[in-house]
């Protein structure tokens, strides 16, 4: 429960009001974490905000966070310049099970700033292109401006091993990529694809996780090779405080990843 | 030779593969290949909608125009689409601006010639409905999440 300090090594901006950090522990080394864990970020004297670990695992000397301000610690936390001082706790929660998908076709669907957790995912998957029989990153945001890591989903776009789609609710002339929203990308991509193989990890806005993980089931996806990442108020991030209950379950300790067969039911119930 | 080119093409697109063969040649009769440059306006809102297409290759920005500022893109439509839908719907008017992005090759569906046909054969009639229906249900599905803006309420 004790915060580890970091020092904030750099800093850079994603779009308006979202900024990325890398972070460098001064108490030890980070501890390892596994892709779609996150950590509590404490700007002293502000208070904690669970942010999503957006680096490579491989690679956890460098801590990445990407962070939206939205309201008074997110703020603090994007207001953060290099040579400032935080407290971390983590990593905490479950994680995208990409490890034990060997052999099958990855399908990562991101809406806007779904990608930030889902990134650590994707690295592995790159990284172990070879053990997947084919990898799919679609990505959907409001506008083209609002499209968060576009260098990487170009270079990524660039492997011959890879399909990427991105697509936005809408834009203006001078576009030329897809407009529409991330559902239809992908039902286009799951076309080509022996759906009964695929395994899919989604990331978003809620409404926007409970209508593709109902494309992908519509397509022949098992219900129980789909996860979806949730995201509630939490506080302690260790299950004991109860800001984050969800159901039975709490997100920090329980999710935030979970298997879509086990919340679907509660996906489609209101204000929970 | 062409009309077993377009009986090919349509009973390979979704919305007409479970026409049976006469069907299809019947349907074939009110087809017609268009291509449209990069930039080209394919049809304006508010134009008689006396055409639907199917997109063979090719990019198309389907625009609302707002006063005093650019057109917004509220969808693009690519190899393998529909597009049009005025046709279906008196006073069968287009309800937006469709723009050819790239290099547009398509079929058009002459829409007079289809009503015509289904007016005739209310059993064709009926048939076209229930298989544009669920293609419709598809994108009304699609405009729904688009009109909450899923990304608008992102909190982190």
């Amino acid at each position: 429960m004790i915060p580890r300090r970091y020092r904030v090594v750099h800093v850079w901006p994603e779009l308006d009001d979202v900024m990325s950090m890398e972070l460098a522990p001064l108490d030890g080394p980070s501890p390892q974490f596994k892709p779609g864990q996150f950590n509590m970020i404490y700007p002293f004297g502000v208070g904690e905000a669970a942010i999503s670990i957006s680096g490579d695992m491989t690679d956890p000397g460098r801590l990445i966070h990407t962070t939206r301000a939205v309201g008074a610690v997110s703020s603090a936390i994007t207001g953060l310049t290099k040579g400032d001082m935080v407290g971390i706790r983590g990593p905490f929660g479950s994680h995208w099970p990409i490890e034990d998908q060997t052999g099958r076709e990855i399908v990562f669907v991101a809406g806007g700033l779904g990608l930030p957790p889902l990134r650590p995912a994707i690295y592995h998957a790159l990284q172990n292109r070879k053990d997947y029989d084919g990898l799919t990153i679609i990505h959907g945001a409001r506008s083209p401006d609002t499209l968060v890591y576009p260098e990487e989903l170009t270079e990524w776009k660039s492997r011959f091993d890879t399909e990427v789609d991105v697509t936005v609710d809408h834009a203006l002339p001078g576009w030329t990529g897809r407009v529409g929203v991330v559902t239809t990308c992908l039902d286009r991509a799951l076309a080509g694809m022996d759906a009964v193989n695929v395994s899919a990890f989604v990331c978003g806005p809620e409404v926007m996780m409970r209508f593709s993980a109902q494309s992908l089931i519509a397509a022949g996806v098992p219900c129980d090779r789909i996860w979806v990442s949730m995201e509630r108020n939490m506080k302690c991030a260790i299950g004991f405080c109860g800001h984050c209950q969800y159901g039975p379950d709490f997100v920090c300790r329980d999710g935030p990843v979970f298997r879509y067969d086990k919340i679907a039911r509660r996906l489609g119930l209101k204000e929970i | 030779m062409a009309l077993k080119g377009f009986e090919t093409i349509l009973a390979e697109h979704p919305v007409f593969k479970g026409f049976d063969h006469e069907t299809l040649s019947l349907l074939a009769g009110c087809a017609k290949n268009e291509r449209f440059r990069p930039g080209e306006t394919i049809y304006n809102e508010g134009d008689t909608a006396d055409k639907t297409y199917i997109l063979r290759e090719g990019d198309v920005a389907v625009e609302i125009c707002c006063p005093e500022k650019e057109p917004i893109i509220i969808e693009s439509l690519h190899g393998g689409d529909v597009l049009g839908f005025g046709w279906l719907v008196p006073p069968y008017r287009c309800m937006s601006h469709a723009r050819a992005v790239s290099a547009v090759r398509a079929m058009s569906l002459d829409a007079q010639c289809m009503r015509g046909k289904c007016d005739e054969n209310p059993a064709l009639g009926y048939a076209m409905f229930q298989h544009w229906v669920p293609h419709l249900a598809v994108r009304f599905r699609a405009l729904r999440l688009q009109l909450i803006d899923v990304y608008g309420c992102e909190v982190a």
